[in-house]
């Protein structure tokens, strides 16, 4: 019987690259006067929510999706979480 | 020759690749629709600027999935020439059939003027017409043209020749202010090891007809033109009846 998950997946620049909207929002707290940031990296998130048998097969799933379309390896790292299922 | 220039949902330089192989070049041209699996038998493949699928995700990351991506894919890997221009070069990249990526304008600005490019290698498909280190006046009109790729394969891109153009100044220098987007080692365009595969961010294109007052960037297609009539001349009989201009 299979489930309906709903997956996170946070996705980053990869250390390296450089993320000029991260630096922007860095710049703009310091002129707010917020003290003490040291970097700020802004990426994205994008949930979807999966019919699969498990926890474990929606990760893959959506693991293998990331690889395909969702992130691109060369600029981004991405982590996949399983947060729940969602009611019928 | 023929060329077949893409339009995806968003493309909006394909008109001005229309005219500039048509009007500039006295070619043939025809539209190939995104949804087709027909290249129509195309001796060189545009893909044109513009916000296919309106740069959702990541620019080109959703046109590279587009039904006609199988044959354009296939055209290259074969050894088709294929030039992609701004998004063009966004899609070669998510592809895989160029290395490295295109991100956000270190500036955060969508970027849109004339910027000096030199020819870094001349001796190309889509640059033989041109001279080595000749310097170009070609226009942009990017927010994500900021070209990056891993070290080891900028490395590898200089050492064989690949990077193809690069932002310079008034002195023909790659200075930090010639740079209008933060590209590494300031690369403008950069050709596959197989040198049938170009990309580039500035648009040639639009700068390829009398009457817009510059044609640094017919150059681009009279040595795609003079390739192909080149190798149609070595396989035999000429099946082109093309000229230049």
């Amino acid at each position: 019987m299979s489930e309906t998950f709903s997956v996170d997946v946070r996705i980053t620049p990869r250390g390296g690259i450089l993320d000029p909207q991260g630096e922007t929002i860095a710049r703009a707290l310091g002129n707010l006067g917020y003290e003490g940031v040291s970097s700020v990296r802004a990426g994205r998130l994008v949930r979807i929510e999966i019919e699969a048998k498990s926890a474990d097969a929606a990760q893959s799933e959506v693991e293998r999706m990331c690889e395909e379309l969702i992130a691109n390896p060369t600029i981004e790292d991405y982590v996949v979480r399983v947060r729940d299922t969602v009611g019928q | 020759m023929k060329f077949g220039i893409v339009r995806f949902p968003g493309s909006n330089c394909d008109a001005d690749a229309y005219r500039a192989v048509t009007e500039g070049l006295g070619q043939e041209a025809e539209y190939l629709w995104h949804k087709s699996h027909d290249l129509a038998g195309v001796d060189v493949i545009i893909l044109p600027g513009g916000f296919s699928y309106g740069d959702h995700l990541r620019a080109g990351a959703i046109a590279r999935f587009s039904p006609i991506m199988k044959e354009v894919v296939e055209f290259a890997q074969g050894g088709g020439l294929t030039l992609g221009i701004c998004n063009g070069f966004q899609i070669l990249c998510e592809a895989h059939l160029l290395p490295g990526a295109l991100v956000r304008n270190a500036g955060l600005r969508f970027r849109c003027h004339d910027v000096g490019l030199r020819v870094e290698n001349a001796d190309t498909s889509f640059t033989r017409d041109y001279e080595q280190g000749q310097r170009l006046r070609i226009p942009i009109a990017h927010a994500e043209g900021q070209y990056v790729a891993e070290p080891a394969t900028l490395d590898e891109l200089e050492a064989e020749g690949r990077v193809v153009f690069r932002y310079v100044d008034a002195d023909g220098e790659p200075t930090a202010a010639a740079n209008p987007n933060g590209s590494a080692r300031n690369i403008a365009g950069i050709i596959n090891a197989g040198g049938n595969v170009l990309g580039l961010m500035p648009h040639p294109e639009r700068v390829a007809l009398e009457v817009l007052g510059n044609l640094d960037g017919l150059g681009v297609f009279t040595s795609l033109l003079h390739t192909v009539q080149a190798s149609a001349t070595a396989d035999g009989p000429a099946a082109l009846a093309g000229v230049g201009p």
